[in-house]
């Protein structure tokens, strides 16, 4: 504090000038209002042009529910199943010592640098009637492509290295010494996993969990390419939302959006909850 | 010395079932369909390949995603610099609320993004309407896909800059200071160059993010052939003529763009690694 018979304030020689901070935060506030508060405030004001009833009716359509429900059903395979990958993927690089260690690492971020589209474009191939596997599959009465297994694989592709990449700074930074303890000690391989190892990384677990659910609750373009956009059969929620938009359906697809856009605050407001109270728990990089 | 062993020995359990869910369940998801993209390419011909994308309209595509991308993560560059600094040094009332809102583009799905995006910016929205009576469009050409493209890339740089300015050690700042440097010249020799590699990797994240993008694009873009068609629109359009040998020709032209940048993140991060000590 400055002496109280000084009025003068000097400016730390490791400060900017006021008036350049206040622009800054002036730069920022502004540009993050226009490019996302914006945005944020039109989803709502679009799905409640007509009022709450006509925007609340418009989700209570039987297309609506199913792409709903769709989309849930898809989150509750694809996340799960993302998620058992990712630690039986962090458990084999961070408890193991092997050869390939970074190059596997790299695979598994290979979803993040692909397109959505060649992504679901690389599902099709596989799977598409056209294709050797596809072929045999659809032959035999199982559908992949235009149907949920195609939609919950394109799903899983986008958002595959969301849990693991997570996990793996945080188990590389807590080591082994506790794993071992315990093995020493006498316990089992599962009981070591359960009581000790999962205990230490459930935050970080949580938070790769929620990123990749609203991935894969909110995934576009791979599921654009594989679902076929059958209404009231392969439309998720974001599918739906385009074809009402093309429909000229603006409040019901605004309405729609306005639920994804909930879910995404909500996931957001965790997420925040979670680098505030278990920030040394998390990967170093989500600290602050 | 022998070499290593492929996997060292280790009295930690679980090595069979962790390596065989990893690698069965990357194979499954990720391996093989890539597989099948270069596969139905390996049969399509190299030739074939190249007559596909060297026409007036993939060019047009390609070159539009790939200048747009690396516009969008310029100015996500220079504004993600800018934003991290501000919620790191300053204090102002709303910090964390701005904070929060940077991974906004992370968590909202592309199509709410698009469509919001064209509410506003199209001739009759909020913004267009501001931007109309300057003679402006914004939403239907390429400066509503630029727009597009920055919101979808917005968080990479900011999040990636952050904890490196968390971690600069002040007195660094003050040495400057004392040797006689003003605050801009010490901002700009001292604490810039510091930021450099995680500001490049940011960068480069945006831009791989911006190049692949197609959910929040197709809305605003108005897709005209030639003019604000991005390259996945194309994918898009080829495979609903069912015709799956030139939609897996410009895939796979965009795969190499894709790879051709994933390379170039490892690089910058090797050299920052060795500049600096630390990503």
């Amino acid at each position: 504090m400055s002496d109280a018979t000084t009025p003068i304030r000097f400016r730390s020689a490791t400060e900017e000038r006021p008036l350049t901070r206040w622009l800054l935060v002036g730069l920022g506030a502004v540009g993050m209002s226009v490019l996302v508060f914006a945005p944020l405030i039109a989803v709502f004001a679009e799905a409640l042009r007509d009022g709450w009833f006509a925007a609340v009716a418009s989700l209570g359509n039987r297309d609506a529910q199913s792409a709903i429900k769709l989309t849930l059903l898809i989150a509750a395979i694809a996340v799960p199943l993302n998620a058992a990958f990712g630690i039986a993927a962090a458990w084999f690089i961070t408890k193991f010592d092997f050869r390939g260690k970074a190059f596997l690492i790299t695979l598994i971020d290979l979803p993040f640098s692909v397109s959505p589209v060649v992504a679901g474009l690389c599902i099709v191939l596989m799977f598409g009637t056209n294709s050797l596997v596809g072929g045999w599959l659809v032959a035999n009465g199982y559908p992949i492509v235009f149907a949920l297994p195609g939609i919950v694989l394109a799903t899983m592709f986008v958002t595959f290295p969301f849990v693991a990449r997570e996990l793996i700074p945080v188990m590389i930074e807590q080591g082994r010494a506790e794993e071992e303890a315990a093995l020493t000690l006498g316990a089992s391989g599962w009981r070591t996993f359960w009581t000790v190892t999962l205990p230490n990384i459930r935050w970080a677990l949580l938070y790769g969990v929620l990123l990749c659910n609203a991935r894969a609750m909110g995934e576009f373009g791979a599921v654009a390419v594989v679902s076929g956009k059958i209404r009231g059969q392969t439309a998720t929620m974001p599918i739906t939302i385009e074809m009402l938009y093309n429909e000229y359906l603006s409040v019901a697809a605004f309405s729609m959006a306005a639920v994804l856009t909930v879910l995404a605050l909500v996931t957001l407001l965790l997420k925040t909850a979670l680098e505030l109270r278990h920030a040394d728990q998390l990967a170093a990089t989500h600290r602050h | 010395m022998g070499r290593p062993p492929l996997i060292h020995r280790s009295p930690m359990p679980g090595l069979g079932i962790s390596m065989g869910i990893t690698l069965t369940m990357l194979s499954l998801v990720v391996l093989l369909p890539i597989g099948a993209l270069l596969l139905k390419g390996a049969t399509f011909g190299l030739g074939n390949i190249w007559d596909v994308v060297n026409s007036e309209r993939t060019w047009a595509a390609l070159f539009l995603s790939f200048r747009l991308s690396l516009f969008a993560a310029l100015f996500n560059l220079v504004f993600g610099v800018m934003l991290a600094w501000v919620l790191v040094r300053y204090r102002f009332p709303g910090r964390r609320l701005l904070d929060a809102a940077v991974d906004l583009p992370f968590a909202l799905p592309t199509a709410v993004a698009g469509i919001a995006l064209t509410a506003l910016y199209a001739p009759n929205g909020a913004f267009g309407q501001l931007a109309a009576e300057i003679g402006w469009r914004i939403a239907y050409t390429q400066y509503g896909i630029f727009l597009a493209l920055v919101f979808v890339g917005l968080p990479f740089v900011t999040r990636t800059v952050q904890p490196v300015i968390e971690e600069i050690e002040r007195e660094v700042e003050e040495a400057s200071a004392t040797l006689g440097a003003s605050r801009a010249y010490t901002i700009r020799r001292v604490i810039l160059p510091m930021l450099t590699p995680a500001a490049l990797t940011g960068f480069a994240l945006s831009l791989a993010r911006a190049v692949g993008e197609y959910g929040s694009v197709i809305f605003i873009a108005g897709n005209i052939p030639l003019v604000t068609e991005i390259a996945p629109l194309l994918i898009v359009i080829q495979l609903e003529e069912f015709d799956y040998d030139a939609a897996a020709a410009i895939g796979i032209a965009m795969l190499v763009i894709s790879f051709a940048m994933l390379l170039a993140i490892n690089l910058i991060q090797v050299w920052s690694r060795r500049r600096i000590g630390y990503v």
